[in-house]
């Protein structure tokens, strides 16, 4: 297998151009889904030299083959104008989110990421229905938010793991299986899977309080992966992890999504991990929280080679410019504190 | 599963020389002050501090217990047997009243988690109920199950006395049940929403497992009140047959078979140790089997 960047366009010169959404071609694009859909299905494990898709098109033309439902038109999520205040008319009234136009295409992997407080959580929340928008419309796959999760149209991993602690390992991931009513037989059959692919098999049989906090998280992601939905919002999954689980779940989650043509939406702090992961990383600025900038990567096929490649540096280099250079004077620090932590050594 | 049992039997037999160790340590305390305490009690500034250690107030601990072999006038059965039959009987008023305060205590409960109204309005009640002295309630329970008859067969005196256990034991039902249900971080609440799962699942898989580490404490509480509910219910609805009305009767032999009365009140206790043994034996028989991780 080539580990070569296959279809990565940008010559080095030109990394820092800020490129439209992917340009790859489609049937190019749908051959290296099934290339690496087959990689994934052979071995569980990642490999560390494969290739992982990437691409709007590519990975939109395997949603609509891998389901097998008819292509539907909408964008997997889509906000208009959506604000949220908390306490509305009391003293301690926040305006969490204002003005936030946003679009997630099936298929696409967005990240949104920015300082801490300026409501990425609540953004998540929204789409989830958990909290209703105090204005806007937020619409997922064509409904409501509201018909949405009633149609159990995403999964969702918080911020902290929120396992039952009552419950092994084994029966947390099962949890949501069991409420859509799948026989034990299977439950048990894809929390297994799905505890092999985060590393977790052998803590099938413990209880939470078990396990390191980093252990949760990634119960609680594959609890999330396990019913397989077509959109995935996860608050920082990743926050918690050492950076080799981190890079390995990463690349695990990416196979994943390319496989099953699943839409994300990806909180995290993480500047090089937002670049890595997405197709476009979403900047945000604090009080109110707004959309600073939108950033789109253009990376093509992730493989060993581009955590170091110049196209992922630039991505990082252009993101943390979005951060730094948010208007409110009150964002820069934790924009530039971020970029420091998260700069590659 | 590799991590159940281990360490439940030395647990237990921990717990059982627990029992033991304390049952000596309160038969030493008892011996130990007959032998050092002033027979006449402790009295400072005319107030008695300390009780009287004669034999008339307390009698040796051999004493009490060989009053359960010998009969209860000068002839008749043997006390012991009296004791245990009013214990029985009693018993089933306990039981009844202790079954019945679970139901209503756990309805209440989940009645009030569902319905912020309910609870705001109900609560304050619930509260209040248990401030009601029993003294006055007791007859008044009374007097309305003389009009009640359970289908063709009439209310019987220990059915009110059941009444009463309920009233006091399912106050600590509701209130620690609905502690429980309310117990969930808001986190897991909004994963089973994330799930679109409705009330009743919501409160199958989550809210009722979270609630057991506070069920059982309630139901230890709730155990004793029914016990204590149905003794004073029984002395003070004038019931037969019972261990309250043995306690008044031996009480009145106070001055000449001093020994009598602890043997009744013996009895009363062992009611309590009975409702709390089946308490612990439902919570082994419910609880998930736990790992014998110490935290
Ligand atoms: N339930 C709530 N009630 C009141 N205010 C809230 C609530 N949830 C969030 N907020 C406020 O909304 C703002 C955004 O919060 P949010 O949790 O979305 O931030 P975030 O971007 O996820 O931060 P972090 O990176 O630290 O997780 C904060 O100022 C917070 O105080
Ligand atoms: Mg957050």
């Amino acid at each position: 297998m080539e580990t070569g960047a296959v279809t990565d366009p940008a010559p080095a010169g030109a990394v820092t151009d800020r490129a439209p959404d992917a340009v790859t071609d489609p049937a190019e694009g749908e051959a290296v889904v099934d290339r690496a859909a087959e990689a994934v299905i052979d071995r569980v494990m990642p490999s560390t030299g494969g290739v992982i898709p990437k691409g709007r098109a590519g990975r939109a033309a395997s949603a609509s083959t891998a389901s097998g439902r008819p292509v539907e038109p909408g964008p997997a999520v889509e906000l208009a104008g959506v604000a949220k205040v908390f306490n509305a008319g009391r003293p301690d009234e926040v305006t969490a989110l204002d003005g936030v136009d946003l679009t997630v295409g099936r298929g696409e992997f967005v990240s949104l990421i920015g300082p801490s407080g300026c409501g990425k959580s609540t953004l998540l929340r929204l789409v989830a229905d958990l909290v209703p928008p105090t204005g806007g419309t937020v619409r997922v796959a064509d409904r409501s938010a509201r018909q949405a999760r009633r149609d159990l149209a995403y999964g969702i991993a918080f911020q902290q793991a929120g396992l039952l602690d009552w419950r092994t390992v084994a029966r947390n991931v099962e949890l949501p299986l069991e409420l859509r009513g799948l026989s034990r037989r299977d439950r048990q059959g894809k929390a297994r899977e799905m505890l092999e692919l985060v590393g977790l098999a052998d803590f099938a049989g413990h209880y939470p309080d078990q396990l390191s906090g980093g252990m949760q998280q990634r119960v609680a992601i594959a609890r999330a992966l396990a019913v397989d939905p077509p959109l995935l919002l996860m608050d920082e999954p990743f926050g918690a992890l050492d950076e080799m689980t981190r890079e390995r779940l990463q690349d695990e989650l990416l196979r994943i999504c390319a496989r099953k043509g699943t839409s994300a939406l990806f909180v995290t702090h993480s500047i090089p991990e937002a670049v890595y992961l997405s197709d476009r990383v979403v900047v945000m600025s604090a009080r109110p929280g707004r959309i600073v900038e939108i950033v789109g990567v253009e990376l093509g096929e992730r493989t060993e080679a581009t955590r170091q490649s110049a196209a992922f540096f630039a991505g990082i280099t252009r993101v943390r410019e979005a951060l730094r250079g948010t208007p409110a004077r009150s964002a820069p620090p934790a924009g530039a504190d971020q970029a420091a932590a998260g700069a590659p050594a | 599963m590799p991590t159940s049992g281990r360490g439940g039997w030395r647990g237990r037999g921990r717990v059982a020389a627990g029992t033991l160790g304390a049952t000596l340590l309160g038969v030493l305390l008892w011996e130990g002050y007959k032998a050092v305490g002033d027979p006449d009690g402790t009295m400072l500034f005319g107030v008695r501090l300390l009780p009287r250690a004669d034999d008339a107030a307390m009698p040796h601990v051999a004493e009490i217990l060989g009053r359960f072999a010998d009969p209860e006038l000068a002839g008749g059965e043997p006390v012991g047997m009296v004791v245990l039959r009013a214990a029985a009987f009693t018993l089933r008023g306990v039981a009844v009243g202790f079954a019945v305060a679970v139901l209503v205590g756990a309805l209440l409960a989940v009645l009030m988690q569902r319905f912020r109204v309910a609870e705001r309005g109900l609560l304050p009640y619930v509260v209040l109920s248990q401030t009601v002295p029993l003294i006055a309630l007791a007859p008044v329970i009374a007097g309305w199950g003389g009009q009640f008859s359970i289908g063709s067969r009439p209310w019987q005196p220990w059915m009110s006395v059941a009444v009463i256990a309920t009233y006091l034991a399912f106050f600590p039902i509701a209130v620690g049940l609905l502690r429980g249900l309310q117990s969930p971080a808001p986190i897991a609440e909004e994963l089973m929403r994330s799930y679109a799962a409705g009330w009743w699942r919501t409160l199958v898989k989550l809210r009722l497992p979270a609630a057991r580490p506070y069920l059982f404490p309630a139901l230890r509480l709730a155990g004793a009140a029914a016990v204590v509910g149905a003794v004073v219910g029984e002395i003070s609805t004038g019931t037969r047959g019972g261990i309250g009305r043995l306690v008044v009767e031996y009480a009145r032999e106070a001055t000449t078979d001093p020994a009598k009365v602890y043997t009744a009140l013996l009895g009363a206790a062992l009611l309590g140790l009975v409702v709390a043994g089946a308490v612990g034996l439902a919570e082994l028989l419910l609880s998930p089997r736990r790992r014998a991780s110490t935290r």
